[in-house]
């Protein structure tokens, strides 16, 4: 696997994943802007953009957050731009990257190039997005070998699925809403509907939580994420079978999952901003030595041309 | 219910491929029954459906930033077996014959020796590289993939425009517009019997292969691009994909000790055999562009020693030159000892003073190109050029006539193509592909028709508006007899190439033979090569 297709391949399964997270929730927030008169609508704009990583001058309403999460090209945190970047990923890897997954976010793209998107009530536009990063995601894994490219992009997808979830937490925990806002934070990580099934309906703050960090079953809580970015890590790099971990990158992601195991749920809730400000380090951290330890290679070494 | 072709107007003094005057010729009455059938409104869903597809599939290119789809025209051309097996023997004839020349300049360089081309003309050349001289390929092969260009002139016969074997770019159209076009017209399909281009990704790793360095059992094989940037990338990207090989770029390949390798995420692995889309000026800055960072420093040497196969060879531009191209039926005989099957466009040298004299006087009705350019690019037409032109024109043929050649205007011929929802006659080329292994030149049945779109334009190339139509080439019936290029009626020999017709050699002497075979690297071995046809 060469350096540069690995390195494309990572970033494809986060910008996918992105893109995806995204839309579901702005999907979730938007409905909330709308439907509940309780709410401060400009603290919850404001709470949630800083929680996407957007700095923003002027006002906090429900069309800056649409412009800056969804449509805006130049914004960095918006689905447009996680497609764009996607697209040229996926142009770089052509001949690794399944001719079905390539039409399949090639004509994703072309929907959002040709202003459909822009035309499409926003909830239409989110599900649009939803079932195109599932397509992209199933065709990845349907029709694409399972060897270590795919293990690059399944690890882009879990590092990038822990990063939005422990964002979304932070959000929730910043904010004072209470329950009705953890019933969002669950329905924007899609994951209402399985919570629901395993506590029943009850109105917990504290069992939200614990779904979302702690569930083994759930795809995606925190630990699901982070046990398959780990398992990706071990078969990316086999050579450390009796000792300890390959590389830093698992040395990372093991530390933060085996912390998340072990301790009490009392006390990961005292200081739950504290945690998923560290879960988010995390990420990048563990994105950062997976770029030293298999992409570096693909940056061109200098020639220094004779004596010219 | 009226036809789509009903006020069709082939163009005057033109040769049109579907009309001869007001009758369709026999080879596209299917076609013409077929589409006859269509309403203009499903005719023009079709095709709008392969715009669609080309967009979906990322079959584009950039005009000012902006993407939009390969232009690919509803109507196919058709090329009846008879006329194709006359393309199929003389493109591989010319490929042989480029192929012994190259091998020559870079090698010995009888062919100056013997008087057949003037060696300034090969030394002036921008295009001929002295850091390849010497350089002997494995299996000799140089020219791996060929695309030569052909028009069909004012009575129909095939003749060559150029000769393209550095780095010829289009096949991935042939075989993207045959499954588009498939889809569109499937009731037009199945009424003929077109012969496939889709093993084309096989045959050129095959011959990749037989071209690898000798000694390694199982070459490994990339395909280098200069990068995403590159208005080819996606046909770097098709073929590498296709053929299941690694799609490189500069900085992800190494050469080491006179070894080349490919650095993966387990280390470096080596590389035998390069199917190279980066220019011969940028490929090795130790040899060409110091400042060129998408070739691999110390590629040549690898090359040199013969660790690495270059597909193409380094040097090839020189066969392209257009000054070159005008020795090319002389090259034939000389080497191959046959006349030429296709004919070149009767060309003028502006080195030659009597030419010279010639074509001052009668700028305004020929067309000048340089003697280097690629794709459409610095082409006079003399009859559309205003006076101001032809008087920039003249002054930079006289500063350098070795930059120049002229021709005639001839009229590419025509066929019918879907213009704003109406049949024009529009003006066509082909660049058929050959594949050249070591030992056959195989022609792919089809290659690329290029369309120019604006009405009465002569230029087909993309990059000036160009589109395209799929090719089919059609199965012949019954057997054709083999196509025999006649021997050469005049000129000197090559001391390897032998009279065709010889009695069979008694042992005693075939020894030898087998000795002057191997020197000419099976040049002599014409005639059991080009059975493809059948």
């Amino acid at each position: 696997m060469l350096s540069r297709i690995a390195e494309a391949l990572f970033w494809i399964g986060r910008y996918i994943e992105r893109a995806e997270c995204t839309s579901r929730i702005l999907d979730a927030h938007l409905q909330v802007l709308t439907e509940d008169p309780t709410i401060d609508r400009e603290a919850t704009c404001r709470a949630l953009l800083a929680a996407m990583g957007v700095s923003h001058d002027g006002t906090y309403d429900q069309a800056a957050v649409l412009r800056l999460l969804f449509h805006d090209r130049s914004s960095s945190a918006s689905v447009v731009s996680a497609i764009d970047s996607a697209r040229e990923s996926a142009r770089r890897s052509r001949e690794v990257v399944s001719t079905e997954m390539w039409e399949a976010i090639n004509t994703t793209y072309n929907q959002t190039t040709s202003g459909q998107l822009s035309r499409m009530r926003p909830a239409d536009a989110f599900r649009l997005i939803r079932e195109r990063a599932s397509m992209i995601a199933a065709l990845a894994d349907g029709t694409l070998s399972h060897d270590t490219g795919w293990q690059f992009l399944v690890l882009g997808r879990s590092i990038e699925r822990v990063d939005m979830t422990a964002r979304l937490l932070l959000s929730t925990a910043n904010g004072a809403g209470g329950a009705s806002s953890w019933q969002t934070t669950l329905r924007a990580c899609g994951a209402h509907h399985a919570f629901t099934r395993t506590y029943r309906a009850i109105e917990s703050p504290r069992a939200a939580a614990e779904f979302l960090l702690l569930d083994r079953l759930f795809p995606r809580s925190v630990v699901f994420g982070l046990t398959q970015a780990a398992a990706c890590l071990e078969v990316l790099d086999p050579r450390q079978r009796r000792l300890g971990f390959g590389g830093d990158a698992a040395r990372i992601v093991g530390q933060a999952r085996a912390s998340l195991d072990v301790r009490s749920l009392n006390d990961l809730l005292s200081d739950l901003p504290g945690e998923m400000e560290r879960l988010q380090r995390v990420c990048v951290e563990a994105t950062d030595a997976v770029t030293h330890r298999y992409f570096e290679g693909a940056v061109a070494p200098e020639w220094l041309g004779g004596t010219q | 219910m009226t036809g789509h072709f009903d006020d069709y107007e082939p163009r005057p003094a033109t040769y049109d491929e579907m009309f001869d005057g007001a009758d369709v010729r026999q080879s596209y009455a299917t076609v013409r029954e077929q589409v006859d059938r269509l309403s203009p409104e499903e005719l023009r869903a079709r095709s709008e459906y392969l715009s669609s597809s080309y967009l979906d599939q990322g079959v584009t290119f950039d005009i000012g930033g902006e993407e939009r789809p390969f232009p690919l025209d509803i109507v196919p051309r058709l090329i009846d077996s008879q006329s194709w097996q006359r393309v199929e023997v003389g493109v591989a004839q010319r490929v042989r014959a480029l192929e012994a020349f190259l091998a020559d300049i870079y090698g010995e360089g009888q062919v100056f020796r013997d008087g057949v081309i003037p060696r300034r003309v090969v030394t002036s050349s921008p295009h001929f590289l002295r850091p390849a001289m010497g350089i002997r390929p494995p299996s000799g092969v140089r020219v791996h993939v060929a695309g030569i260009d052909l028009v069909r002139d004012e009575q129909g016969e095939f003749r060559v425009l150029e000769d393209n074997v550095r780095i010829p770019s289009g096949v991935s159209y042939v075989m993207t517009n045959r499954r588009a076009l498939s889809a569109a017209l499937p009731e037009v399909f199945t009424h003929h019997r077109i012969r496939p281009v889709a093993h084309y990704p096989n045959r050129l790793l095959a011959a990749l292969r037989a071209c690898a360095p000798t000694g390694v059992a199982d070459p490994t094989v990339v395909v280098l691009t200069p990068g995403v940037y590159n208005p080819a990338y996606f046909e770097h990207a098709l073929l590498a994909r296709l053929m299941g090989v690694r799609l490189v770029e500069g900085g992800d390949l190494v050469a080491q000790a006179g070894h080349v390798y490919v650095r993966t995420t387990h280390g470096l692995h080596p590389v035998h055999v390069i199917y190279r889309r980066v220019d011969d000026d940028f490929l090795d800055p130790v040899h060409f562009r110091r400042d060129s960072v998408l070739g691999v420093p110390g590629l040549l040497n690898a090359a040199r020693v013969g660790n690495v196969a270059i597909a193409n060879a380094v040097g090839n531009g020189v066969a392209d030159d257009k000054l070159v191209y005008t020795y090319v039926p002389d090259l034939i005989r000389y080497y191959l000892g046959q006349e030429p099957v296709l004919r070149n466009i009767d060309t003028w040298r502006m080195e030659d003073p009597g030419h010279r004299e010639e074509v001052l006087d009668r700028l305004d009705e020929l067309v000048l190109k340089p003697v280097d350019g690629a794709g459409g690019k610095g082409i006079v037409i003399g009859p559309r050029a205003t006076s101001a032109q032809i008087e920039t024109l003249r002054g930079r043929l006289l500063a350098d006539p070795r930059g120049w050649i002229a021709q005639p205007v001839v009229q590419l011929s025509t066929v019918p193509t879907l213009i704003n929802g109406r049949m024009a006659a529009r003006h066509v080329d082909l660049r058929p592909f050959a594949v050249h292994d070591g030992d056959k030149v195989s022609v792919l049945p089809g290659g690329l028709t290029r369309v120019a779109l604006p009405e009465g334009e002569l230029i087909v190339n993309s990059s000036q508006g160009g589109g395209s139509k799929d090719t089919w080439v059609l199965a012949a019936d019954h057997v054709l007899p083999d196509l025999e290029p006649e021997p050469a009626r005049e000129g000197p020999l090559h001391p390897a190439s032998k009279p065709v017709a010889e009695p069979a050699p008694s042992p005693a002497d075939s020894q030898g033979q087998t000795q002057s075979q191997s020197q000419s690297q099976g040049q002599t071995q014409f005639q059991s090569q080009t059975g493809g046809a059948r």
